[in-house]
């Protein structure tokens, strides 16, 4: 199966603190979410690697819905994705974005 | 016999005894009382089946009347032949081959689920334009019985009984379905019954349907097949499907105090009920919601019922492994003398459609005015019961907190005398398995019913019906919108990252937001991060055996250890 990979970056975002997390499994239908500090000058950069081609406009509006409600800058975050549902996405990313914060981190399940 | 006028009244009767006289000398010595040995069956058959007769072949959507469909398919073509097939669930490969093999031509039905995609093969056409079946109409259960009352009552019943006695009693026992529906229309209007029988012995543990309603009895070499359809295994419950069932305990069932309701099939409701005993509780909710059903024997209530949430469950039918369960729960189920349950297919769909405050399942897709379908166009699966439960009751007049509260918002929008409103809610993910949107711009059912010759799109539930539409993006109530456009608005608001969601207008769908009309989870005072499989009251099937302490006894295929 060749893997589709996708950049996006959004600007302007607010730096935040936090340690390297990684939230997810890399299952069928799942997914897999690193977040680590990167001088960006506050952007936020996303790499998706995903198995599941041709859904390149979802994901661009899963990110920048995802970007509007954290506004999390000075990360970077690396995609692993194994054909998740955009519902999955989001939760994930949220789930990574608290566990990087310090905020979790909570049992995450398959 | 001829009347004053010398018109003849009992012509029905007449044929019916005509096929039992060629039955009985097709029969001999072979036949005993009502008993007629496994080999004769086939002789049995042609004596009693005309061409053209209606035959009710009893295949409901567990208990199947496997042996005499295979019997069925083994008469005489050149005998018996233009049979018009009438059957709840065409479930087997014999169902169908029927009508490959000439004896039968018609099909009325309700569901097809294992055999829709060779049916939907079946009726389109053949290069010399005919198609192999003809469908009648596919209904709904409680329309289906309904019609073997008037228009499509069957000349002979094939039936499956756990057990009978020599003079024709039959104990149908925890699976007895949609047998006395049949069984009535059937016997009482000069019909013959004929009843597979795992067992014959002297006396039944009950009769279930009296012995002088059925002509004959088989007892058949092996059990009847009955599929465990309604077994969840919770290990596969997502956590998008747990934070999907808190938005439906907080959202819906606390919003209206929800008493009495039937849950469709499915993870989507599975995880609301293994949430009853954690969420719901910690809500308070418990005594408040979910008291009251008509559900089948689902072992994902297991732990809703050991907490004391549960009154009472009247079933359709029942389900592998929980007989025993059931059986140690009669203030629960409805049990017979006997100590076993006696479901009812007519009777608990009755109740689901005019005693139940609200239905919530899952489908396949919905529109943009709220019509959802399960036909694809490569399969023609039918309804089952979903229409009946997921439909106002426009003939209910008794009231309830939540019917009155979801008609009291109704009139809101749509001012007229006060009555009430059945929460019906549609359960989906915006985005099934390999990324297919729930959320369509027009249903698959438009080409199927163009394809297959049908009169209307075989919509399960008509947007007009649908109250909510519940997705992880939120819920929509579409009991507070004014007029069309922001039904639609409303729906798009909730469909996800779906072109029909991201086409939405952003700014209606934030007023409707604002009016309360879509609530997100934040909206509800949900985290998202709660939403974790540890609040499943099971998680494995394992644990609904440890909870019901044994009793539920899983089939095989459920056991991994």
């Amino acid at each position: 199966m060749t893997i589709e990979n996708l950049k996006y970056r959004f600007d302007n975002g607010t730096p935040i603190q936090g340690a390297t997390a990684i939230v997810g499994v890399l299952g069928s239908g799942n997914l897999e979410v690193l977040v680590e500090p990167a001088a960006l000058n506050g952007a936020c950069e996303i790499e998706v690697s995903t198995v599941a081609r041709g859904f390149g406009a979802i994901w661009q509006a899963v990110m920048k819905d995802f970007f509007a409600r954290h506004r999390a800058g000075d990360i970077r975050i690396s995609v692993n994705d194994a054909g998740a549902t955009p519902a999955i996405v989001s939760l994930r990313l949220d789930q990574a974005i608290e566990t990087y914060k310090g905020k979790g981190p909570r049992k995450v399940q398959p | 016999m001829p009347n004053s006028s010398g018109k003849i009244w009992d012509n029905e009767r007449q044929r019916r005894n005509r096929k039992l006289e060629r039955a009985a000398s097709a029969l001999g010595d072979s036949l005993r009382d009502k008993v007629v040995s496994a080999d004769m069956a086939v002789q049995l058959l042609e004596a009693v089946l005309e061409p053209g007769d209606r035959v009710c072949l009893e295949g409901n959507n567990q208990k199947q009347a496997d042996f005499l469909a295979q019997a069925l398919t083994r008469v005489d073509p050149a005998r018996v032949n233009k049979l018009h097939m009438l059957q709840s669930v065409l479930a087997l490969p014999e169902h169908l081959d029927l009508y490959e093999l000439g004896i039968a031509e018609q099909v009325d039905f309700s569901f097809s689920g294992p055999q829709a995609t060779r049916l939907a093969r079946m009726v389109g056409k053949s290069p010399e334009g005919k198609s192999k079946v003809r469908i009648g109409a596919i209904h709904t259960y409680l329309e289906l019985f309904s019609r073997y009352f008037v228009d499509l009552t069957p000349h002979v019943a094939l039936v499956a009984a756990q057990s009978a006695d020599a003079h024709g009693n039959l104990y149908t026992g925890p699976n007895t379905e949609d047998t006395p529906a049949i069984i009535e229309a059937t016997a009482f209007k000069n019909g013959i019954v004929i009843a597979q029988v795992n067992e014959l012995v002297d006396k039944v543990p009950r009769v279930d349907i009296p012995g002088d309603w059925v002509n004959f009895v088989i007892p058949n070499p092996r059990p009847h097949f009955i599929e465990p359809l309604f077994t969840r295994d919770p290990a596969q419950i997502s956590e998008i499907q747990v934070l999907m069932a808190m938005m439906a305990i907080k959202g819906i069932y606390a919003e209206y105090g929800v008493q009495r309701l039937n849950h469709g099939i499915g993870f989507d409701t599975a995880a609301i009920e293994l949430l009853l005993p954690t969420y719901a509780a910690s809500l308070g909710l418990k005594g408040r919601i979910c008291s009251h059903w008509a559900l089948n024997p689902h072992p994902a209530m297991i732990p809703a019922i050991e907490a004391g949430f549960v009154k009472s469950i009247h079933c359709f039918g029942s389900e592998l492994g929980m007989e025993n369960y059931i059986a140690a729960r009669p203030d629960v189920f409805f049990t017979g003398p006997d100590g076993t349950m006696r479901s009812n297919r007519a009777f608990s769909q009755a109740a689901g459609h005019y005693a139940c405050d609200l239905f919530i399942g899952s489908t396949l897709q919905i529109d943009m005015a709220g019509n959802s379908s399960t036909a694809t166009l490569d399969r023609i699966s039918g309804f089952g019961g979903a229409p009946n439960m997921g439909a106002d009751a426009a003939g209910r007049r008794h009231a309830s907190p939540a019917w009155l509260r979801a008609g009291e918002q109704r009139r809101t929008q749509y001012p007229g005398i006060p009555r009430g409103r059945k929460l019906v809610v549609q359960m989906v993910e915006t985005f099934r398995e390999h990324m297919q949107p729930a959320f369509v711009d027009k249903l698959d059912a438009w080409k199927l019913a163009e394809f297959a010759n049908m009169p209307i799109p075989p919509v399960m539930i008509y947007g007009d019906d649908v109250t909510h539409i519940l997705t992880e993006e939120g819920i929509a109530n579409l009991l507070l919108c004014a007029n069309a456009e922001e039904r639609e608005q409303a729906i798009r608001g909730v469909a996800g990252y779906t072109a029909m969601g991201l086409g939405r207008d952003v700014r209606i769908v934030e007023n409707l937001r604002d009016r309360g009309v879509i609530r997100r989870a934040e909206d509800l005072g949900i985290n998202k991060r709660d939403a974790t499989r540890d609040l499943l009251a099971a998680r494995s099937i394992k644990d609904l055996v440890r909870t019901s302490g044994g009793l539920y006894q899983p089939p095989v295929r459920f056991r991994n250890w």
